[in-house]
């Protein structure tokens, strides 16, 4: 059992992580079509783990339906949306359009679907003006620097800013090309580093936390 | 009778002074298989001349063996396709600099076979002249190793030993001082006020798949707080966006709680799918926090535009919120929204700052040599670079190119 549980997995793991290390520096089509069914497998492997999925979401809210906990009715609502589509999606062959026209299945996701996507990607508009006015509170020397410098960045990024004030422009670009881009690039060594490091720890055994339990088992 | 020779003469003699100069065709043409590739091309070298011009083109002309007709694959300019420093490593370069260098593909037009020779010649097109190269002849293969690459082998291979040395120290001193990150000192903070105030956690795992190393790190760090919420018996809510994150969370709770002594405190539900959606998943987590109202927040992994959906939602319910990812675009929503961020590296040092063991601690000294030796390569290549530019020195490029990451 635990090498099934244990060894097994870290062999494969370990079997695999050299294997695809070195892919990256072989150009022959071998090397190529090796990524490409490891590729195509670990989507054959999705495709079966949505039933995971869908069990888990069945049963959760099966279970807040029986129990009646506050909030049911939210259950309900999802088990009739979701077997409703899946009814409509069989019905229309899983096709959105046929022959230039829309089918119900199109139809439930271009009147449903979209629009509701859309109202939730709208709300950030919102959550910006809301997040900003608490961040470009000047509270503290760091805050207050933050404040000026996105009164700036707005400035210069707007065409009435520009207009009323024109040095803007290049205090933005600088700001953006100079201190926002070697920021953005320390970060991204570290996160760069840290992601070769946590790799290798994967790779070579060291971090297997990740297949359930303690370390040194 | 003299006078019309002499006048014969004159115009005889004029138009040979007048005639243009004949075209000179390329020189050192070469066919060879393009080099570090996966076949079915050919790159063609020439040398190339003081006379090239934007008026004079260039013709390739290919056949599929030395008997079958050319045909016209590509014209340019002969004052293009040159090799120009960074194209090539030094080490792996086919052309010499300042040569030309054209990489000819297999195309519907012309298909190139591995293994199959081909003839290919050049015209030299300017006005009304023309001048043929020799023809030359090249077959495709593909290559086994990337020689442009070697550089990344030797950086990596090297990093992996510094790796391997500091864990090995760490094991012989297991005393390494940590830097304090406080997002995750909090982390005890947040779940003793979640049980305070007898409300769930809540732990997100990011948008990415168990493929992307910043899920594997929410992961793991998921096992960390999984076991400080079994001690203290409060409960935990995972919803995910991907089946088989899903499995392997439910997997490291489960033994998390075992780990705790507390196996039967464990309940399968706590990690539920929602949908791979991403403004489905959101609008379901962000009325899990409106309704539930957990106390405590955590967000680790990678995140795109649901980030501040999500932390400003769980703002508003005052709970205290953790955030860790690698996704430095949304670092600035989650700055501005949670209580503490871990920022890109720390996200993959939780795991050793929250477990404290040696090994995984000595993992953390070899990043920061890593990162000393990319902060003195910023430094001397900024210092070559410049020298190169001001001193009109080509020799710096030999000691640049080994930093850079050809394809």
């Amino acid at each position: 059992m635990i090498f099934l549980k244990r060894q097994l997995p870290l062999a494969i793991t370990f079997v695999m992580g050299i294997a695809f290390t070195f892919q990256y520096y072989i150009p022959h089509p071998v090397s190529e079509d090796a990524i490409t069914n490891v590729s195509k497998w670990m989507q054959i492997i999705s495709g079966f783990a949505l039933f995971l999925g869908l069990a888990s979401l069945f049963h959760v809210h099966a279970v807040k339906i029986t129990r009646q906990v506050p909030g049911w009715g939210f259950s309900l609502a999802l088990y009739v949306a979701m077997i409703g589509t899946i009814v409509i999606g069989f019905w229309s062959h899983g096709e959105t359009k046929v022959d230039g026209g829309q089918t119900a299945f199109g139809w439930l996701y271009d009147y449903t679907m979209v629009p509701l996507q859309g109202t939730m990607f709208s709300i950030l508009a919102f959550f910006i003006a809301s997040a900003a006015y608490r961040a470009f509170r000047a509270r503290s020397r760091e805050a207050s620097v933050l404040l000026v410098a996105a009164v700036v960045v707005m400035m210069g990024r707007v065409p009435l800013g520009q207009f009323l004030l024109p040095w803007t422009w290049d205090v933005t670009q600088w700001l953006l090309n100079v201190l926002n881009s070697a920021v953005r690039r320390a970060i991204l060594i570290g996160v760069s580093m840290g992601a070769v490091a946590l790799s290798l720890k994967i790779i070579l055994g060291i971090e297997r936390s990740y297949l359930g339990g303690g370390r040194d088992q | 009778m003299i006078p019309a020779a002499l006048l014969l003469l004159l115009f005889w003699g004029g138009t040979a002074v007048a005639a243009p100069p004949l075209l000179s065709p390329p020189e050192g043409f070469r066919v060879l298989d393009t080099p570090n590739d996966a076949g079915k091309s050919l790159s063609l070298v020439w040398k190339a001349s003081p006379s090239d011009s934007k008026n004079r083109l260039v013709q390739v002309w290919a056949a599929e063996s030395p008997q079958a007709a050319f045909n016209k694959v590509a014209e340019f300019p002969s004052n293009t396709r040159y090799v120009k420093p960074g194209d090539f490593p030094w080490w792996a370069q086919p052309a010499g600099k300042g040569d030309h260098y054209v990489k000819l593909s297999s195309s519907q037009a012309f298909p190139i076979e591995n293994g199959k020779r081909y003839t290919v010649k050049l015209l030299m097109r300017e006005g009304g002249r023309e001048a043929w190269s020799d023809v030359a002849g090249g077959t495709a293969a593909p290559n086994y190793f990337n020689t442009a690459q070697i550089n990344n082998l030797v950086f990596v291979l090297a990093f992996t030993g510094v790796l391997l040395g500091s864990i090995a120290a760490a094991r012989r001193n297991p005393h390494v001082p940590l830097r304090r990150i406080a997002g995750l000192d909090a982390v005890e903070e947040a779940i003793g006020r979640s049980t305070e105030m007898g409300r769930p956690i809540l732990y997100l795992t990011g948008a990415g798949d168990m493929s992307e190393v910043p899920t594997i790190a929410a992961t793991v760090i998921l096992g960390e707080v999984a076991k400080k919420v079994a001690h203290y018996d409060t409960t935990l809510k995972v919803p995910h966006r991907d089946p088989i994150v899903m499995a392997v969370c439910q997997e490291i709770v489960k033994e998390a709680y075992v780990e705790a002594g507390r196996p039967d405190a464990y309940k399968d539900e706590s990690n539920f799918f929602i949908t791979g959606d991403q403004f489905s998943y959101t609008a379901a987590v962000d009325g899990i926090m409106l309704r539930e109202k957990p106390a405590a927040n955590f967000f680790m992994g990678s995140y795109f535009a649901e980030s501040l959906l999500l932390t400003e939602t769980g703002a508003s319910t005052g709970a205290i919120q953790i955030a860790g990812t690698d996704s430095d675009h949304q670092l600035p929503f989650f700055v501005t929204t949670c209580d503490y961020t871990l920022i890109g590296e720390e996200l993959y040092a939780a795991s050793a700052y929250l477990s404290r063991e040696p090994v995984l601690v000595g993992t953390l000294r070899g990043q920061d040599f890593g990162k000393a030796f990319i902060m003195g390569v910023l430094v001397l290549g900024t210092a070559l670079a410049t020298v190169g530019v001001v001193a009109d020195v080509d020799g710096v490029n030999y000691v640049l190119d080994l930093f850079k990451d050809f394809k």
